[in-house]
């Protein structure tokens, strides 16, 4: 079923601040095998002029991606959630996530899409620490499938 | 920021150092815990192969994760990545074996950009067969 294009540019009120810790940091790093001193020990951080410890890149998905569940869970919308796979992603960054973040996301329909079957969806969850500062935006893609022939 | 590598050092064609990352069924169950993504085709053969893939597949986020390794390696500064995009277009197989399957990724600088950065473009690649598209990013380079 295609979905409704009236839903192109609908915002989701923004989440709860998520509290970024050193030691979820380090689990996650750890998780991708990636030994850089900057993810875990914040005299190497402070080093390369960071306040505390930061976060790999892809680190801030986790949060981005659970702000997204407001948009695929819509009812509304009504996206098939088990047919869905994750098509593209994209970060742009105003700087790293650091430990100490308080992060809160608002997530913004960009485009609805219908391609031989399949439905297309663009989410852009933009991420403002405590402060209300910009930190980073992430764009992510998700393409639910087609449901197979009955 | 602290980029070890000079902007005036570099140039379009330069290639970073590529590397070959390792992943099998731990990897991803540590992931899965790591990353809050406990979605059973990374962990679960036979609910991955009732949804029509050939076995357990990697997380996309996984993949992504460590082919911007070679460029915040090659920066020294993960803070330095001002951008960075990827496309999924064929998922890793992680077999349930002693090897798991292997990701072998290379970059090169594609654009001398303004105020210092720099896009790289990196290959992704596992089992012969690109596993990411359109991966790009922009670093700041000092």
């Amino acid at each position: 079923m295609a979905l409704d294009q009236s839903f192109v540019g609908r915002s989701y009120p923004p989440t709860e601040p998520y509290e970024v810790g050193r030691e979820k940091i380090r689990e996650f790093a750890e998780a991708v095998g990636d030994p850089n001193p900057a993810y875990t020990d914040p005299e190497a951080a402070k080093a390369l002029g960071h306040p505390d410890v930061i976060a790999p890149p892809t680190f801030v998905f986790a949060i981005t991606f659970k702000a997204a569940g407001q948009v695929v869970q819509d009812p509304q919308l009504g996206l098939d959630y088990s047919r869905v796979v994750h098509g593209d992603q994209k970060f742009a960054y105003v700087r790293p996530v650091r430990a100490g973040d308080r992060l809160t996301v608002t997530s913004t329909i960009e485009a609805v899409k219908s391609m031989a079957g399949n439905d297309i969806l663009d989410i852009r969850g933009e991420v403002h620490d405590e402060a209300g500062e910009h930190v980073v935006t992430a764009w992510t893609k998700l393409v639910a499938r087609a449901a197979e022939e009955a | 920021m602290t980029a070890k590598i000079a902007y005036d050092g570099v140039e379009v064609g330069t290639e970073l150092p590529a590397q070959t990352f390792t992943v099998d069924r731990a990897t991803l169950v540590r992931y899965a815990g790591a990353s809050g993504d406990f979605n059973p085709i990374h962990w679960n053969e036979k609910f991955a192969k009732e949804v029509g893939l050939p076995d357990v597949i990697a997380h996309g986020m996984f993949t992504m994760a460590e082919a911007i390794r070679v460029v915040t390696d090659w920066t020294g500064d993960p803070g330095a990545v001002v951008e960075y995009g990827v496309r999924f277009t064929r998922p890793v197989v992680v077999p349930n074996d002693d090897q798991g399957a292997t990701i072998e990724v290379s970059g090169k600088v594609a654009a001398k950009l303004d105020d210092n950065t720099v896009r790289v473009d990196l290959t992704a690649t596992s089992a012969g067969q690109k596993v990411l598209g359109m991966s790009r990013a922009v670093v700041r380079l000092a």
